[in-house]
């Protein structure tokens, strides 16, 4: 075009990172977002990333390709994938189809149901280890009260990949579960009014309607629990390390528990191998969610039941089941073993004994002072993160700009690092006392809470975004026609649409939080 | 003052250009349609004026105050502009009420005011006593009526419409084009009502601005772009005009030039200036049309269908030299034509398309 004036470089900058588009508000806003995710996430694993690549301070790569030279490394990451994605797919199953049994069916006694099928969430990992291997193992109280115990000596069945995978995939179902459900809520009625009188009958509609619309939470959350069983630490060293399979998580804590001066350096290009994972995961997640348009404007079906009819009861029968398999053999061995007087023996009347229970309870004050921080901690998380992922999700789904873009790599990458390399990272990071104030964080629980933060913050932010994809910008836009600014906007109009997203994340950040600091 | 002046703007994505150097002066208390075919770009020019996108190029001003332009955007919440949105946009956590005063509760208006002009602009549009219901218990044309009372009760000066009837049926359409045209009459509000139906274009805009791909092709009353559209996109898009190739044999004349069309010569309007060519292109409508006997005078050709219309019956004819070509004709008596038979069609009015040929 002659005669029209060319951009200027600057202009064309400020367009590119999207700064042009923002207001003083928004403005301010992202400058909170940023020292947040700078000073929780960023800058510790900044530190770490130097450990690993400059560890005396020049840069080495010779390390890294001396480590993942070592035919062990490889293994553990072939091994780290193989599981991982095996976990997804079961968890995606799993999740899935409890989420549609949930969300769009009048099933009975559904809210036991969701309580009983999320509450593994808040079991430590290890915990829920311990409770197979009891279980399933020659030693099983619970199978010798049948006769079913396989004979002493033989290989435990969980000891292998596909222990490892089955475990970790019913471990994670939970997280697929409450991010579809989610979505499959916000779906609106009048779509599915629509699909039932063409004459789609309630299968139809749910595989050509209601799961396509929901995809959005289906796959972040397959994502969520993909980027989570390469960084579980406590069943993939279960049951990894007896039966000898190799991880790269169980590789570090190896490392970590030797000696020698390149421990950390070593743990910290090992975890690099799992952020990368990690990170493929995620690219994928987001390259599937970015081909589809899932904005749909109106209310959800939040009310939304097929009437199941007479396989109303079958189906309920068919999710306890399915509880009780994932949920209450595991608890049932454990409790049997906590319930008799010596590891092993039977459970009857006479080895029948509490004193397990009544030692841990009331002979232990520092039991019951560490259960009441845990959960204040897990509580703070889950409040603060909720507060940061509504406004970044905001600027994730309608704002996208290439500093944006950092901010959610790095709550990604946070998140896909093991709680303990993230530990690590901020132990490296606020070793030093803070500028300014004077004082170290070493030493107190507000290290924990910043690990955590960083941690989680993806957990947070994942639910929340599927709720701004299915928020039709134009409700946003309407508000600021009115004359409110970003804050108020955010406030009135997204905040209240959202909330159940953003609630739903909140709760994963709680349970998973709980579980882990236990 | 709500002059609004649009001057060279262009909005790019990536490589592609959405609005191309668009132009536009919009009076004070004027109602300027914007018509086109669909995703030619219309609103897109819309969330400029409004303040969502920036401009790539050039510069937006309301009143003497610049709105946008490559260095300076005034967000939209500073903008002072009512916007009824095509898919209403309401917001479904809030009543009726709620969504009508939410910018006076932004903008700090006591309650008990606020409580009053919720109701002048609920009453304006009828829908006094819908107030605590929620946008999901509302009808389609409700929901637009209360979309069009949001946009009242803060009293813009500048109100920009996208679409606002698309969704609406017929009847409720009609009478809510006369809504549209009495809320301007009675508040003198400038309204950039975007469309892509010609006939709400014309049934209410003082003035037309056509866009295609990204341009503004022609911005005139709805009878000078009904008369003398001033491309073939113009004349076809406008009052089912048909563009017929033509020899223009003579150049301007009072007004008029001579054309052969189809081996049939006649008389058209035309520009001052209009030159000779021999690929020009003619604008008629069906009522320019008449349908004399075969081999009399006129275009031979022969009639391919006929639909009755309600009031008028309307032939499709073909000339016998372009079989690709349909002239539409309207004729009042229906005994008169059958398909299959052979007619002669005479002019009686045309305008030579002054950007065709040259
Ligand atoms: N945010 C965007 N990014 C890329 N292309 C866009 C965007 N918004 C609109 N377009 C493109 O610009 C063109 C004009 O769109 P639009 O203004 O919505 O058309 P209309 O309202 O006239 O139907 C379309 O081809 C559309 O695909
Ligand atoms: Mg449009």
């Amino acid at each position: 075009m002659s005669g029209q004036t060319a951009i200027d470089p600057a202009t064309r900058f400020l367009d590119r990172i999207g700064a042009r588009r923002w207001t003083v508000s928004e403005a301010w806003v992202l400058v909170g977002l940023f020292g947040f995710v700078l000073c929780l996430s960023l800058a510790p694993l900044g530190r770490l990333l130097s450990e690993a690549l400059m560890p005396g301070g020049n840069f080495e790569l010779t390390r890294l390709v001396r480590l993942y030279g070592e035919g062990l490394v490889w293994r553990a990451t072939i091994n780290t994938l193989q599981i991982a994605a095996g976990a997804t797919v079961i968890a995606v199953i799993l999740g899935a189809a409890m989420a549609s049994v949930i969300a769009v069916t009048d099933v009975r006694g559904k809210a036991a149901i969701v309580f009983c099928f999320i509450l593994p969430l808040m079991i430590p990992p290890q915990v829920s280890a311990l409770a197979w291997l009891q279980a399933l193992g020659p030693s099983s109280t619970l199978l010798g009260m049948v006769d079913l115990a396989p004979p002493p000596g033989s290989p435990h069945p969980l000891f292998s990949m596909w222990g490892i995978i089955a475990l970790l995939g019913m471990h994670n179902a939970p997280l697929v579960f409450l991010a579809t459900r989610a979505s499959m809520r916000a779906v609106p009625a009048d779509l599915v009014d629509a699909a039932r009188s063409n004459g789609a009958g309630p299968f139809t509609t749910m595989h050509t309607v209601i799961l396509p619309l929901a995809s959005a939470g289906l796959i972040s959350g397959g994502a969520i629990a993909f980027v989570s069983a390469a960084g579980n630490f406590g069943i993939q060293a279960m049951l990894g390390i007896p039966a000898r399979i190799p991880t790269l998580i169980t590789l570090i804590f190896q490392r970590l528990s030797d000696y020698g001066p390149s421990v950390l350096a070593d743990a910290a290009a090992l975890a690099l191998g799992l952020a990368v994972i990690a990170i493929c995961g995620l690219g994928l997640q987001s390259w599937l969610i970015r081909r589809r348009d899932l904005r749909v404007t109106g209310t959800g079906a939040q009310f939304l039941e097929f009437r199941l009819g007479r396989w109303r009861t079958p189906t309920a029968v068919v999710c306890w089941v399915g509880i009780a398999v994932v949920l209450f053999i595991p608890l049932g061995a454990l409790l049997t073993a906590a319930l008799v007087r010596a590891y092993g023996l039977p459970l009857s009347w006479e080895t029948l004994t509490f004193r397990h229970f009544a030692n841990a309870l009331f002979n232990h004050t520092a039991i019951r002072r560490a259960f009441l921080t845990s959960l204040s901690l897990a509580s703070m998380t889950a409040v603060i993160l909720m507060l940061v992922a509504i406004p970044l999700g905001y600027f994730l789904t309608w704002r996208k700009s290439l500093a944006i873009r950092l901010l959610s790599l790095s709550a990604e990458l946070s998140y896909a690092l093991p709680g303990a390399v993230i530990a690590i990272a901020a132990i490296l990071f606020f070793l030093k006392p803070l500028p300014f104030i004077g004082v170290s964080l070493y030493g107190t629980i507000w290290i924990i809470l910043a690990a955590y933060l960083a941690n989680r913050l993806l957990l947070a932010l994942r639910p929340t975004v599927s709720g701004f994809l299915q928020i039709d910008r134009a409700l946003d836009e309407a508000a600021r026609v009115a004359g409110a600014g970003f804050v108020r906007s955010l406030k009135d109009v997204l905040l209240p649409m959202v909330a159940p997203c953003a609630a739903a994340g909140a709760i994963l950040v709680f349970l998973t939080a709980l579980a882990e600091i236990q | 003052m709500a002059h609004l002046n649009v001057d060279a703007v262009s909005k790019e994505f990536g490589t592609f250009n959405a609005v191309n150097n668009v132009s536009l002066d919009v009076r004070d208390g004027e109602f300027l349609a914007v018509l086109g075919p669909s995703g030619c770009g219309k609103t897109t020019l819309l969330r400029l004026i409004a303040g969502f996108e920036e401009v790539t190029r050039g510069r937006i001003a309301i009143g003497d105050r610049t709105m946008s332009s490559p260095t300076a955007h005034l967000p939209p919440e500073h903008r002072r502009i009512g916007i009824v949105f095509q898919s209403y946009a309401l917001w479904p956590h809030m009543t009726v009420s709620e969504n009508v005063g939410y910018s006076l509760k932004v903008a700090g208006a006591p309650s008990d005011e606020r409580h009053k002009r919720v109701l002048d602009a609920l009453a304006m549009v009828g829908l006094a006593d819908f107030g605590g219901r929620r946008p999901a218990m509302l009808s389609g044309g409700e929901r637009q009526r209360v979309a069009l009372a949001r946009c009242l009760v803060a009293a813009p000066s500048l109100i920009l419409l996208d679409e606002p009837l698309a969704n609406l049926d017929v009847h409720l359409r009609a009478s809510m084009e006369d809504e549209f045209t009495d809320f301007h009459r009675r508040t003198g509000t400038t309204m950039f009502y975007i469309t892509h139906d010609q006939s709400e274009a014309m049934a209410l805009a003082d003035r037309i601005a056509v866009m295609d791909h990204g341009r503004v092709v022609q911005v005139a009353t709805p009878l000078e772009l009904y008369r003398e559209p001033a491309t073939e996109m113009v004349a076809g898009f406008i009052g089912q005009g048909m563009v017929v190739p033509a020899e223009i044999r003579t150049s301007e004349a009072e007004g008029r030039c001579h054309a052969r069309i189809f081996g049939h010569d006649t008389a058209v309007r035309c520009r001052p200036g209009q030159k000779v060519t021999a690929t020009g292109a003619v604008c008629v409508h069906p009522r320019e049309l008449s349908v004399v006997p075969a081999g009399v005078s006129g275009i031979p050709g022969r009639v391919r269908r006929v639909v009755y219309r309600g009031g008028y019956l309307r032939a499709e004819v073909v000339p016998d030299a372009a079989s690709d070509v349909s002239l539409n004709v309207e004729i009042v008596d229906p005994e008169a034509l059958r398909p299959g038979i052979e007619v002669g069609i005479t002019l009686n009015d045309g305008w030579a398309i002054p950007a065709s040929g040259t």
